[in-house]
């Protein structure tokens, strides 16, 4: 995964309309950074807590972590304006955190607990919160670009200058409504970012065993979309691109693309066979590219305190032992929760 | 304190595993994150990350050891600042199921909730259906077509609420690949009134994604047979978010077009989904026979706040019935109609499956057979009581459909009256459907293909002994 940042100019009738900006990513202010390192820390530590206690027999079915992809959603997030709004798959925790939902809700709908966002009864790859703009959480791979193609359309009904988001990964990229919503954004000028989490493995096919395109920015070419290969472990470049993007759809300009290299430490899932790839290729990214240790480095060579970072860790810590805690001692749904929200 | 480290489940079912491998040993320092050991079933293997950081202290269970339970403390790890001398201190972790009882997780969880005994499921909640609005005395009747009949419904519930529109192949400029929407886009112009390119699936989740930013959609189809492209986005996010979300979201949405079989189109475009859309708990699912069913039904189809599959008949849109001249006439969802009225055999069916229940009471009438004809017009929720009531006083009952009989909304029919009306039965209920093939193209066979007069008239005579 190289420092990867290439575009896809745009080709229309008049020339060429190129929609990339500066070659290496803008540096951070030391507040960017410091909010960068905590809302990624969070999300890892949330994670293995997750890991945990699913491990224990706490956290039942499915449950898709987001450790070493953090720098998307947290650099995205760090692009976008209250009401912006945000959809994406099953591998949904980070996304949920970045948009400031509570890590409490979140890990007591993992654990089946009335007081998760969906009061249980949605689980790990079916959360929401209308307050913070997320809607979902969704579990059929690509069902949610054109969903969150619809969020736009919504946007673009009323005439407002929010901009959607609609994450998706490499394996989803293969799906037919993709193109069929890349097509109706085009041609809607709806104002959606489609940003790809590339992390090289769908389940355990390989992209260059699923992809008769490996380069995704392109992806949307025959649709006249633009796009972009970012460093998906680099929150600055993150940023970067998420800032273009959004400008170009909040100025009316139709959908783009961003695909962010990335990379999977753990399993697909919890029962993943880990046998599609070598520990070597996992520790070689984890060691040379991790997203919160690119960010920790930067901040020592700032000169920050190794105790300011401490108390960072800490208060993360806290959060999530806190959830923890609380997802294990809510009480279950009542009962009487199985006929409730069928219909309104 | 020192910090046990478990022996994780690689999935809710896992009762116990192999530790094949540390990777670790003792004294070296662990970071968060870092891989351990490595564990394995006859399925997969995992590798355990240490959530804390510190020295590992000691390892419990040796490497190459089989079956270990879950939850079974196999290592233990120092924090700063302690040393080997503090191992027997090492506590329980926060929550510790024990590791001889690898219950299910859900089980496991309601004990540590409080609630551990298989609890009995709660009775479904019953639907209470809206009788229609009264239509005052001297009302003026306005006769026109369904075809009509649907676009004025639309036409109307559009200047009421400027969230609604409509989307679909051919709706606007083309002016409906039936002509059900024609001058909507004159009307309302081209934001609201939207021709889509022919991707089913693509814009059936656009509906329903903007259904949950709080518009409300009308997605036409152009026929029910495409919309099988669109199965997924209407079930699996239409009608299931509001329940996975804890009530928090869900969608306002119609999903309207021509459902089953025209004449001669052959089998792909020739389907009756009733059954399929009506087995989704989340969907409501309407289908009308009436011209004033039609109007009143579409309009609150399109005010309900729920999912809404909204089933035409390509047969039906030339049909001209009498509709009432009111300012706003809503029908409310989920009440069946008494049409006919009779005491010895009650016939129940919906859409265009009515035009072969009427004239077999026409005929049946001749033969002194007095049926009673409930147009269900709602197949979900499902009007069981006015079914119930009738078959009460007539003790027989025939369900007519043009759909498939296996797994059919017949069979739901007849299920239901054999479980409220047994004793007041006095034949085995009848069914009247599509037979059990695809729709075949030739006249003839077609014909036989889809239920006859003829045949709701045997059914119905049957089930009276005569």
């Amino acid at each position: 995964m190289a420092a990867a940042k290439k575009s896809v100019t745009k080709e229309t009738g008049h020339g060429q309309e190129k929609a990339s900006g500066a070659d290496s990513p803008p540096e951070f202010t030391r507040e960017q950074e410091l909010r960068a390192l905590r809302d990624m820390l969070l999300i890892r530590r949330f994670e293995e807590k997750a890991g945990q206690l699913y491990g224990m027999g706490a956290i039942g079915g499915f449950c898709h972590l987001y450790i070493g992809q953090e720098a998307i959603v947290v650099g995205m997030q760090m692009a976008l304006k209250q009401g912006d709004q945000v959809i994406t798959g099953y591998r949904d925790h980070g996304h949920m955190l970045a948009c400031g939902m509570e890590a409490k809700g979140v890990m007591a709908e993992l654990t089946g607990r009335r007081g998760g966002y969906s009061k249980g009864k949605g689980g790990s790859m079916h959360m929401f919160s209308k307050e913070k703009n997320f809607f979902g959480g969704h579990g059929i791979v690509g069902a949610q670009v054109s969903l969150g193609t619809g969020l736009a359309f919504a946007n673009r009904y009323r005439g407002n200058d929010f901009v959607s988001l609609a994450y998706f990964g490499d394996g989803a990229s293969n799906q037919g409504q993709v193109y069929e919503s890349f097509n109706m954004a085009e041609l809607w000028k709806l104002p959606v970012v489609y940003i790809i989490e590339n992390n090289r493995y769908a389940m355990g096919t390989s992209v260059s065993r699923s992809s008769a395109q490996t380069d995704f920015s392109r992806r949307g070419i025959s649709f006249n979309i633009p796009g972009e290969q970012i460093d998906g472990m680099d929150v600055r470049a993150v940023k970067a691109a998420g800032d273009r993007a959004v400008a170009w759809c909040r100025a009316g300009k139709g959908p783009f693309i961003l695909e962010m290299q990335t990379y999977r430490y753990r399993g697909h899932s919890m029962s993943d066979p880990a046998k599609y790839r070598t520990r070597e290729e996992v520790d070689k990214v984890r060691h040379d590219q991790d997203p919160i240790e690119q960010v920790r480095n930067r901040l020592l060579a700032d000169k920050v305190s190794e105790q300011e970072l401490k108390a960072i860790d800490a208060e993360v810590r806290e959060i999530v032992n806190a959830s923890a805690e609380f997802a294990q001692s809510d009480p279950e749904p009542d009962p009487s929760e199985l006929y409730t929200d069928v219909y309104r | 304190m020192p910090i046990q480290v478990l022996m994780p489940a690689l999935s809710p079912t896992m009762e116990k595993g192999n530790l094949s491998k540390w990777l670790k040993k003792e004294g070296e320092a662990i970071k968060s994150g870092d891989v351990i050991a490595e564990i394995e079933t006859d399925k997969a293997t995992m590798e355990v990350e240490a959530t804390d950081e510190g020295t590992l202290g000691k390892i419990l269970i040796p490497e190459g050891t089989a079956d270990v339970a879950v939850n079974t403390p196999i290592a233990t790890i120092l924090s700063d600042g302690e040393s080997a001398d503090d191992l027997g201190k090492a506590p329980a972790p926060a929550k510790q199921e024990k590791a001889a009882e690898p219950a299910p997780p859900a089980e496991a969880n309601a004990s540590a909730s409080g609630g551990g005994e298989e609890k009995k499921a709660p009775a479904a909640p019953q639907t209470v259906s809206q009788p229609d609005p009264e239509v005052p005395e001297g009302t003026e009747m306005v006769t026109m077509t369904i075809r009509e009949a649907l676009r004025d419904a639309m036409a109307e519930e559009m200047r009421r609420d400027p969230d609604v529109f409509v989307m679909g192949e051919e709706v606007a400029e083309y002016q409906g690949a039936y002509k059900v929407t024609q001058g909507l886009l004159q009307e309302f112009g081209a934001k609201r009134v939207i021709d889509t390119p022919i991707t089913e699936h693509g814009f059936a989740g656009i509906g329903v994604g903007a259904a949950m930013a709080g518009l409300k959609p009308i997605v036409e189809f152009m026929t029910f047979n495409f919309a099988m492209q669109a199965m997924d986005q209407i079930i699996n996010s239409a009608a299931k978010t509001l329940y996975m979300s804890g009530g928090q979201m869900g969608c306002s949405i119609v999903f309207r077009g021509p459902n089953g079989a025209a004449a001669r189109v052959g089998a792909q475009h020739s389907q009756d989904y009733s059954a399929w859309y009506s087995q989704v708990p989340g969907l409501k699912v309407v289908a009308p026979f009436s011209a004033a069913d039609y109007k009143g039904l579409l309009k609150a189809a399109i005010r309900d706040p729920n999912p809404v599959i909204f089933l035409e008949h390509e047969m039906l849109y030339g049909h001209s019935g009498e509709i009432p001249k009111l300012d706003d006439f809503v029908i409310p969802i989920g009440k069946a109609r008494i049409v006919r009225s009779g005491g010895h055999v009650t016939i129940v069916s919906w859409s265009h499956g009515m035009t072969y229940a009427l004239k077999a009471a026409d005929e049946l009438a001749k033969e002194g057979i007095e049926a009673e004809v409930i147009d269900l017009r709602t197949l979900r929720p499902m009007d069981t009581d006015t079914i119930i009531a009738s078959v009460k006083k007539t003790g027989r009952a025939v369900a007519v459909e043009e759909g498939w009989q296996q797994n059919g909304v017949g069979a739901e029919i007849a299920a239901r009256i054999m479980q409220h009306a047994f004793d007041y039965l006095d034949a085995p209920v009848a069914r009247v459907s599509g037979k059990d093939v695809p729709m075949p193209y030739a006249a003839n066979l077609e014909k036989l293909a889809l239920p006859s007069v003829a045949e709701v008239v045997a059914a119905a005579k049957a089930v009276c002994y005569r």
